[in-house]
């Protein structure tokens, strides 16, 4: 098999339709382009007036902030999906043990496992959270995997998202607008439902209410507001759930409890889904110019009167560093592989792999462990002689800032742009619910497109689009290798 | 019910309603001021358009000529004055969009729709097609139409709970003050004379009052006679059928501040000022108001209405 071409969604290696996908490829085939183009000028349509808050957020050009979507679906057959959802579980279990282990007792280190530096010198650590527990344990309760494919039943898992991970709005409006405007296409097929996430959202959410609160727990949304980007998925959510869409001043702390101010008097919240970041939680905790947080939230907290989801503290574990333990994390807690792999991640804190990488640099992808949504980073192959050697001397004046990935052939899914259907890079992103009686994950996920020829940038801030994302119950259907 | 949702839901519909009352001044100002001079009688209509919306004093800190142009750009466009109709439809949809949540689609849409054809209206305007009045003739019967779109959308579409409430009670509290003031600029006009009826030189302006409210034709049918003054405040005061009169303002509000008292299981200052606010009207008649003095009621009127607004913020809003 050859590893010069990409793995194609709909059609491997060949030029034949994976069995997944033969249905797809023969709509495909049938629809002339005009009536594609109507079917995304109406699912934009649809957008705008259904998640009319796409639109209007960007200010006085209502078009701008559409994410583009694309009206061809990337498909996961029901074996594929099964070996994804058990590696998914498995990885956020290890995740919530591992924090509170770091939290706690810290065996990790004890045993050598992670090198302590690497926790002690995060930004994201929390020393407020040491020697705390958290209500039932659960740390991470919505988690984001991001996963990429390189060939038949080959998933690498490429960042975890453990803070607030977003996206799900965009998993079910894609969904309903593809259900509306190709209701043939999808009943061809056993698409396994996702409009049930709000619900077992909520289901979580409610299960780790602290033991202090009484009677119905009372879950809210802290959102910093609409000027935030997700300010939509925000109040998306919040309807979806039928809980109240709070901004920091809305919350107050008194005697270590919070309340909401409502019009019928102060209500206390047991549950705070929190879509603000750790250190703009408290004023009095963290930054102290936060105009977003509630002051004496942490002491509530602390005094386990109410529970934030995901917890303080979290952020540790999308370090990139971390990441590149994750085997040896998740064969610590768990006592079993992981199912899930990583990228192969070489870390620059070890002379031999630092040594490694500054000699590869126009072959790697390195990035800072800290860093995010494509900052600063080096994309070797495509980056110029003058770029690399300006990225080698950061490198070297700290080379525990960095790790180094190889350039992944990330998969391909054909995508309608212009006028044809043409192969886009795709990555997916599935979303793992964890409450007290353990994680799911419900069947489906945010796959991003890298609407550009040849980039393999999926994200929206660089022009990266969506497709909805169908998991296929049908067992028939599956590929032999996956 | 977050009181910041219920604070907007009430502010909502006071800008909305603000909007739809300023452009129905402009509107009938410019007609008036369109008769010839000896039709108008004392003249000044644009100086009462900006007492009835109660901007006088913020105008002629940026203004130094009341000319029709200065007003209509003032009370329409200005992003200097709070209530100009560009700053209602702003706030309105700001308030709107951070409580996404607690409004239907319908409303949202209404609002969301109304600001687009602002923002494109003043583009219009900036290329320099404003020519005068009649160019902004348009731009009133969209306003109305805005504020139309929102009230229906608002009446068909919302679940009659709290939200709904905080909705209507900001739309009256805010009618109230609209037709109060709106009397208070004209009330010398509308004091029994013993002039010839019809013949007065004040008729346009008693007409023009009844345009403002869009009560035109409700007058004949109440009345059946030729416009008298003493009549239109009566029928701006005491009818509780005119849905712009005074009592039938505080008709609602009882009403809708007693459901709120009742699903909240406490009657507290706002219901109770409500109700001694509506049987004083109840129990008026013309005569004692003339008596006692148009202004001085009015006058009175408004700085109880005002004091619901604060009430109402004390008891739900600031909690």
């Amino acid at each position: 098999m050859s590893k010069t071409r990409f793995f194609d969604e709909m059609n491997g290696y060949g030029d034949e339709p994976r069995a997944l996908y033969a249905r797809v490829a023969e709509w495909l085939l049938r629809t002339p382009p005009e009536v594609l183009a109507t079917r995304r000028a109406q699912a934009e349509l649809m957008f705008r007036r259904v998640g009319i808050t796409f639109a209007v957020y960007g200010g006085n050009d209502d078009t701008e902030r559409l994410i583009p979507f694309d009206i061809i679906p990337r498909i996961v057959g029901h074996r594929e999906w099964s070996k994804l959802e058990e590696g998914l579980i498995q990885r956020v279990t290890a995740l919530n043990v591992f924090l509170s282990d770091i939290y706690g007792a810290r065996e990790i280190l004890k045993a050598g496992i992670l090198p302590p530096d690497i926790i002690y010198k995060n930004p994201y650590f929390r020393p407020e959270m040491s020697g705390r527990r958290v209500p039932h344990d659960v740390w991470v309760h919505i988690a984001g995997i991001d996963l990429v494919r390189t060939g038949e039943g080959e998933f690498f898992v490429l960042e975890d998202n453990a803070r607030t991970p977003s996206g799900v709005s965009y998993m079910l409006e894609n969904r309903e607008v593809m259900m509306r405007l190709m209701p043939d296409l999808f009943s061809s097929y056993r698409i396994a439902p996702v409009d049930n996430y709000a619900d077992a959202l909520l289901a979580a959410l409610r299960s780790v209410t602290p033991a202090t609160a009484r009677g119905e727990p009372t879950v809210a949304l802290l959102t910093p507001g609409q000027y935030n980007s997700a300010y939509y998925e925000h109040s998306f959510l919040a309807d979806r759930l039928g809980i109240e869409l709070v901004e920091g001043n809305d919350l107050f702390v008194k005697d270590e409890i919070v309340y909401m101010k409502t019009t019928e008097g102060p209500k206390r919240v047991d549950v705070l889904y929190r879509r603000v970041d750790d250190e703009w939680l408290d004023p009095l905790a963290f930054r102290p110019d936060s105009a977003l947080g509630v002051p004496g939230l942490m002491n509530a907290y602390q005094a386990g009167n109410i529970t934030i989801t995901n917890a303080v503290g979290t952020g540790v574990s999308d370090d990139k560093a971390i990441y590149s333990y994750m085997p040896e994390i998740v064969r610590f807690y768990t006592g079993e592989e992981a199912k899930l792999s990583n990228v192969q991640t070489w870390r620059c804190r070890e002379p031999d792999a630092y040594k490694y990488v500054r000699e590869h640099l126009d072959e790697l992808v390195v990035k800072e462990v800290n860093g995010s949504g494509g900052y600063g980073m080096l994309v070797g192959p495509h980056a110029s002689r003058a770029d690399i050697d300006e990225f080698a001397r950061k490198l070297d004046y700290d080379p525990a800032n960095y790790i180094a990935q190889p350039t992944l052939a990330l998969s391909t899914c054909p995508a309608f742009i212009d006028d044809a259907v043409v192969p886009r890079h795709v990555d997916l992103r599935p979303f793992i619910l964890t409450g007290s009686e353990g994680s799911r994950v419900v069947p489906g996920g945010l796959t991003r497109v890298a609407m550009r020829e040849g980039s393999l940038v999926v994200n929206s801030s660089q022009g990266g689009g969506t497709k909805d994302t169908w998991v296929i119950e049908d067992t028939n259907l599956d590929s032999k290798g996956a | 019910m977050l009181a910041r949702t219920a604070e907007n839901l009430f502010w909502l519909a006071r800008y909305v309603e603000r909007a739809d009352f300023t452009a129905r001044i402009i509107d009938v100002t410019s007609r008036l001021a369109a008769l010839p001079q000896s039709y108008r009688g004392a003249g000044g209509e644009w100086e009462s358009a900006l007492a009835a919306v109660g901007a006088l004093n913020a105008f002629n800190a940026s203004f130094s000529e009341t000319t029709e142009s200065n007003v209509v750009h003032f009370l329409a466009f200005d992003e200097t004055n709070p209530s100009s109709i560009h700053n209602c439809l702003e706030q309105a949809r700001t308030n709107a969009r951070t409580i996404r949540t607690a409004l239907t689609a319908e409303m949202w849409q209404a609002i969301n729709s109304g600001w687009l054809e602002l923002k494109s209206f003043e583009e219009r305007r900036r290329t320099g097609e404003y020519s005068g009045i009649e160019s902004i003739l348009p731009f009133l019967e969209f306003v109305k139409s805005v504020s139309l779109d929102f009230d229906g959308a608002a009446y068909r579409t919302m679940l009659r709970n709290d939200a709904y409430w905080f909705n209507r009670v900001g739309l009256y509290v805010e009618r109230a003050d609209n037709t109060a003031r709106l009397m208070d600029v004209k009330y010398n006009v509308l004091l029994p004379k013993s002039e010839t009826v019809g013949g007065s030189l004040d008729y346009f302006q008693w007409t023009s009052i009844l345009r403002a409210v869009s009560a035109q034709t409700a007058y004949h049918w109440v009345y059946r006679e030729s416009v008298k003054p003493w009549l239109i405040a009566d029928l701006l005061i005491l009818r509780k059928e005119m849905p712009r009169s005074l009592i039938y303002c505080y008709d609602n509000l009882a009403r809708f501040l007693d459901h709120l008292g009742k699903a909240y299981g406490m009657q507290a200052t706002s219901q109770r000022h409500t109700r001694m606010v509506l049987r004083r009207l109840e129990n008026a008649t013309m005569e004692e108001i003339f008596q006692e003095g148009l202004h001085e009621f009015v006058t009175k009127f408004i700085d109880d209405n005002n004091r619901l607004g604060g009430i109402i913020a004390e008891q739900y809003l600031l909690i």
